[in-house]
């Protein structure tokens, strides 16, 4: 398992973690008076091309930090999936980026910068910063307005990797390029319109961007980890924990979860369609194996009260998915012990049972047969939990979520 | 923070006081400071998981003196039920820790710096009362924005700029469109 991100509260416990967050807000206030942003005529200089700060410390920070992250994830100290990724409601998200553009010419700052000009008595900031305030209420008092728009377009964890379907390597690349591109543009402008001599700027910064450009160049060498990569790392644990049958759930625990109101079960079903069609637990969905990579982002969305069920006839194919989703580090995944096959044999009658079995059937097949395509019509896809006493050993255990479950704006 | 000290010669206007005995210093080099953004950021990221914020703190107080004032409201609005409702608190968050520290960050090396100044910087023709509304209403609108985008230039352009989600970099674009769009409308503040 990747060291980082820590897992916080486990470490320091609910209130102790906050002393982290308030060091990082510290060290984030510090630097934003350094750069001058408590300074709103500064800031609003940026939209005038006289003085262009503003486009260079946030490219430089964006760029310095991406560069960073996807290099520690390619080294195996970080893992990206658990890394928080501001899911996308495009339309909202652009709406209201042109509104916030619009206030940020007429009041100068933005919301952090506001707090640290107020904070270091500048009267300007402060009124924005209670304006700010205003805006926000405003807000949670109008939005139930028009909820529908404020949900819509929504893509989940939508990365520009998955977007221009381009290797993540190739993507850092490409935005330090840019970055590196729009630094050179704003030098020529506030040339133009500033008066300022390119040439009079430090020339470190040369140097500074071929480094950049250097790691950038590395990350894509190196590559981001492969789900086989990420499994070699945890398979001495993963290996062990499946050999002591250690997650796959008795049938009859899985029916206790479906009807525990107080936890989700997501049932992945992952046999064919053929399979499917011909039986399934109720609320069970199909999957194909290679439509795994794709469910990731949003199993990782889930709540830390969910459950993950895989299901195949016997277990093989439930392993292979296993496997897959725990190496992309998806909590609390489990297996249906001895698959849809198990299934029946616990909660199909007796008479289905003596009549309806195949006899010597492959590995990981279906090991009844049905009369018609029944998918969840069948009586045991939902088994009266009230009709069963069965005796097993419970396995679930909800692990705690590591990394954060909202964004530093929170949604 | 300290002292009020004595007004500054008249060159400087009686209007500034400085709140530390400290000269100036000029703000450092933007490639640097960006440089120094990108670390915290990136230290936010491999530690924690999650980037910087701050409009989502500033949401979690205004939610959290509704509930004070009016609880019953909180609790019929769903959007507030969400954050305040029942015994939730929304100060229990680490984004309200993280906003508090962005506050003294901010003011320390104000001080440090010979920066923290009780002052109003404003375009050179328009009144002092005149830019405090345009701050408040520029606020206001900003408040707004953030909240309709889910992120502030912090939590969203910053933090998800740089883990590459889309949403962030469309938001970005957004922000900039709109103050671009605007600016030579509203350059008697500024110029």
């Amino acid at each position: 398992m990747t060291p980082f991100p820590l897992p916080l509260t486990q470490l320091f416990g609910h209130w102790g973690q906050y002393v982290i967050y308030f060091l990082i807000g510290v060290g984030f206030g510090a630097v934003l008076e350094l750069a001058g942003f408590g300074n709103s005529k500064k800031l609003a200089a940026q939209f005038y091309f006289t003085d262009l700060s503003v486009l260079k410390v946030m490219f430089t920070a964006i760029v310095v930090a991406m560069v960073l992250v996807f290099g520690a994830s390619a080294l195996g100290l970080l893992d990206y999936n658990l890394v928080w990724v501001n899911h996308t409601y495009l339309w909202p998200g652009i709406v209201g980026g042109l509104i916030m553009g619009v206030g940020f010419i007429i009041g100068g700052f933005c919301p952090g910068t506001s707090l640290v000009s107020a904070s270091t008595g500048k009267v300007d900031g402060l009124f924005f910063f209670l304006g700010a305030l205003f805006g926000v209420f405003a807000f949670g008092e109008t939005v139930g307005l028009y909820d529908a728009f404020w949900h819509s377009s929504y893509m989940g964890r939508f990365t520009l990797m998955q977007w221009l379907n381009l290797d993540t390597g190739i993507v850092v690349v490409l935005v330090v390029l840019m970055a590196l591109f729009m630094f050179w543009g704003a030098e020529q402008l506030e040339h133009i319109f500033g008066g300022k001599e390119p040439k009079d700027a430090p020339k470190w910064r040369y140097g500074a961007a071929g480094g950049l450009l250097a790691l950038a160049v590395a990350v894509l060498v190196i590559g981001q980890p492969s789900t086989a990569e990420r499994w070699a790392r945890i398979a001495p644990e993963k290996e062990a924990q499946l050999a002591q049958r250690a997650v796959q759930i008795h049938p009859g625990e899985l029916l206790e979860l479906i009807h525990d109101s107080s936890l989700r079960v997501i049932m992945l079903d992952v046999r064919s369609q053929t399979d499917y069609n011909q039986f399934h637990i109720l609320d069970a969905q199909h999957v194909q194996p290679e439509e795994l990579p794709g469910l990731v982002g949003t199993l990782q969305a889930q709540p830390a009260n969910t459950v993950i069920v895989l299901m195949s006839n016997d277990e093989e194919a439930a392993t292979d998915a296993w496997k897959f989703l725990v190496a992309e580090s998806v909590p609390n995944v489990y297996i249906l012990g001895g698959g849809i096959n198990g299934w029946l044999d616990t909660f199909a009658d007796d008479e289905f049972r003596a009549t309806h079995v195949v006899v010597g059937a492959a590995p990981d097949t279906l090991r009844y047969t049905f009369d018609a395509a029944l998918g969840a019509r069948h009586p045991a896809a939902k088994p009266d939990p009230h009709a069963y006493e069965l005796e097993y050993e419970p396995k679930v255990q909800l692990q705690i979520k590591r990394g954060p479950s909202g964004g530093g704006c929170g949604s | 923070m300290t002292t009020i000290s004595k007004p500054l010669p008249t060159a400087m206007r009686s209007k500034e006081r400085v709140l530390a005995k400290r000269e100036a210093r000029p703000y450092i080099n933007p490639y640097l400071a960006g440089i120094l953004l990108g670390l915290v950021l990136f230290t936010s990221f491999f530690i924690t998981g999650g980037g910087l914020g701050a409009s989502g703190a500033m949401n979690n107080f205004v939610v959290f003196v509704e509930d004070a004032i009016a609880p019953r409201h909180v609790d019929r609005t769903p959007y507030l039920l969400s954050i305040a409702g029942g015994d939730k608190n929304p100060l229990d968050s680490w984004m309200v820790f993280m906003l508090i520290g962005t506050a003294v960050g901010g003011a320390l090396s104000g001080w440090l710096n010979g920066r923290m100044k009780l002052e109003t910087n404003k375009g050179p023709h328009i009144s002092v009362g005149t830019r405090w509304g345009m701050a408040f209403l520029g606020g206001a609108i900003m408040g707004y924005g953030a909240r309709l985008a889910r992120g502030c230039t912090s939590g969203q352009a910053l933090s998800g700029g740089a883990v590459l989600s889309v949403g962030s970099w469309a938001f970005m674009f957004a922000v900039f469109g709109g103050a671009y769009g605007l600016a030579y409308f509203v350059r008697k503040l500024w110029r």
